[in-house]
């Protein structure tokens, strides 16, 4: 796009930068709104409370487990899909406001924009991630296995929010309205979050559903963070390849995710039509 | 005189099948201000955003400060500062927090960064507001974060797209002392607007845009002297606007309007009308006036006679 492009050593550093100051952007109006950040670290506390003791109360694990030990994992999943809402309502806010105008008309790295974002949001995860371990313990959850297989099943749930906080880029950038993007979560995050493994296993829903609910990635994820923590639910029998494999499945989902939306946000980000 | 700092040429720009522009032309001299004029619609704000890097033209190409802005755009976003309709700041942080956000964003050191920020809030009378949120500002206040964040860089070329739709006098009279003082400063200006008294107040030059084509240029004045004096009479009686009607006529070779049913208007062509004249001639006729006056067009008669519409704009 630039004859004179600067050289690459620069443009690379400028692109980090820039997004280190994007991140600092998000903390800035953390601090100026904690209360965001506390609504968002009360969410998954409440889903944990209310999930397990409500459902768990006429739920019966397969393998005769604890249903706390096996909802966990299903709630670490859930709460890993609302990276999706949080940067696809940025994104939309930014463009909808002008602010993204802003972005592009300045002498800045242009994918600094999309990489901050997403940069920031594996940031707010980490706390999410605390106050959801901290509740999993006070109801009795905890990993089995050892440090290691938990690290690996923390691990793979950073790298799914963080692939699925492109998917909130793409459509962010796509939709640019908040309105519209703050309707469509709902419908968006309840079938996603709840055709899957998280809640009951897959076993006693109809084949289509069934088929859905096995290949969805939040269904892989559940089931790679019970098998690296040791918690109770894996299937047995005739399984689908997502949770028959699924730690390579959740590498395999993050992949197609970062693969295909990656290249999308950055073409519609830097895209010149309007 | 130096070379444009904004020339455009023959710029087009479609969206599906509405031609926003159609051949547009523009040429900026250094350190004035163009004023931008066009109904809604008119094509504006797209050739704001193509001056602007935000937009390709299909056709046609523009250069800032020499440089295209399609193949240099690099080059041109480091002399440009755009202000737009909305506020575009981040509501969510403080007045320093997006100047500051805004200048590591521009590639000053962090110093240089809070320094800058300081230095334009203090100038123009932020500084009070600093520390508080965004969210809470007023219009007016918002608009002038929004302009003060183009100007960090000390911007060569200002893009001002519509910069005081929706604000109350008080406030619009504000961003037009902030205009008026880049200028001072050597900035050139470009500023899209509906509001026809904001051009005469800012612009040296205006472009009158209908259709995505640039339809008259020149400065106030000459846009005004193209259309000769109005002359407005205010009858005593309603009953003698016919005959002073035909007085009217009679001088000026057009029918005048009848902009209330005692007052009439009609613009003079030429000059060599003295008013004393003209009130002979009402009298002769048996008409009493109120009121006589020659004055020049408002900018946004020449405006609506030149756009062809029957509504005002503004």
């Amino acid at each position: 796009m630039t004859t004179l492009a600067p050289p690459m050593g620069r443009r690379l550093r400028w692109t980090f930068a820039d997004g280190l100051t994007l991140v600092g952007r998000e903390l800035g109006r953390l601090r100026q709104e904690p209360g965001e950040l506390v609504g968002a670290l009360v969410f998954p506390a409440i889903m944990v409370v209310l999930f397990g003791y409500v459902f768990g109360s006429a739920i019966q694990v397969p393998d005769g487990g604890d249903y706390r030990e096996y909802l966990m994992p299903g709630l670490f999943s859930m709460v890993t899909f609302t990276a999706v809402q949080g940067v696809m309502g940025r994104m939309a806010a930014d463009s909808a406001r002008g602010v993204m105008d802003r972005f592009r008309s300045m002498p800045m790295a242009r994918l600094a924009v999309p990489f901050g974002q997403t940069g920031a949001d594996s940031l707010v995860g980490l706390p999410l991630l605390a106050v959801m371990v901290g509740a999993g313990l006070l109801v009795g959850w905890q990993p089995h296995r050892g440090l290691i297989p938990a690290a690996g099943a923390f691990g793979l749930i950073l790298l799914l929010r963080y692939a699925l906080s492109w998917v909130g880029v793409y459509v962010g950038l796509v939709v640019k309205n908040e309105q519209i993007v703050a309707q469509v979560v709902v419908p968006l995050f309840l079938p996603f979050t709840m055709l899957s493994n998280s809640f009951v296993p897959t076993g006693g829903m109809p084949g289509w559903l069934r088929f859905l609910a096995d290949w969805n990635p939040v269904s892989a994820l559940t089931a790679a963070s019970r098998e690296l923590f040791g918690n109770p639910g894996a299937p047995s029998g005739d399984v689908a390849w997502p949770l028959a494999h699924p730690v390579a499945a959740v590498l395999f989902w993050s992949a197609a995710l970062l693969g295909v939306f990656v290249p999308l946000s950055l073409r519609a980000f830097t895209r010149r039509g309007r | 005189m130096s070379d444009p700092m904004v020339v455009a040429e023959g710029l087009h720009k479609s969206f599906g099948d509405t031609h926003a522009l159609r051949g547009l032309d523009l040429s900026v001299p250094r350190g004035t201000v163009c004023g931008v004029l066009g109904p809604n619609g008119a094509g504006k704000t797209t050739a704001v955003r193509i001056l602007a890097t935000l937009s390709d033209p299909d056709a046609g190409h523009a250069r800032i400060a020499g440089y295209d802005v399609v193949r240099e755009a690099g080059q041109v976003r480091d002399r440009i500062g755009l202000a737009g309709q909305y506020a575009a700041v981040d509501e969510k942080l403080t007045g320093r927090g997006n100047l500051r956000m805004f200048g590591r964003l521009y590639h000053l050191s962090r110093r240089e960064a809070h320094r800058r920020a300081d230095e334009l809030l203090e100038r123009f009378d932020l500084m009070d507001a600093a520390d508080r949120q965004v969210a809470g500002y007023s219009g007016g206040m918002r608009r002038r974060l929004d302009l003060i964040t183009s100007l960090i860089l000390r911007p060569e070329v200002l893009f001002l797209d519509e910069p005081t739709t929706g604000l109350d006098p008080r406030s619009r009279g504000e961003i037009w002392d902030s205009v008026r003082e880049l200028v001072a400063d050597g900035t050139t200006v470009l500023l899209t607007t509906q509001y026809l008294d904001e051009a005469d107040q800012l612009a040296d030059d205006i472009a009158v845009i209908d259709h995505g084509r640039v339809i008259a240029t020149g400065t106030p004045d000459e846009l005004k002297a193209t259309m000769g004096d109005r002359l407005d009479v205010v009858l005593e009686d309603p009953a003698a606007l016919r005959p002073a009607a035909t007085v009217l006529t009679t001088l000026a070779g057009t029918e005048p309007t009848t902009t209330s049913a005692d007052r009439l208007s009609v613009a003079l062509p030429g000059g060599g009308f003295r008013l004393a004249d003209i009130v002979r001639e009402l009298d002769r006729a048996g008409v009493a006036a109120v009121d006589v006056s020659l004055r020049r067009p408002t900018l946004d008669e020449v405006f609506l006679r030149l756009t062809d519409r029957k509504e005002r704009v503004s």
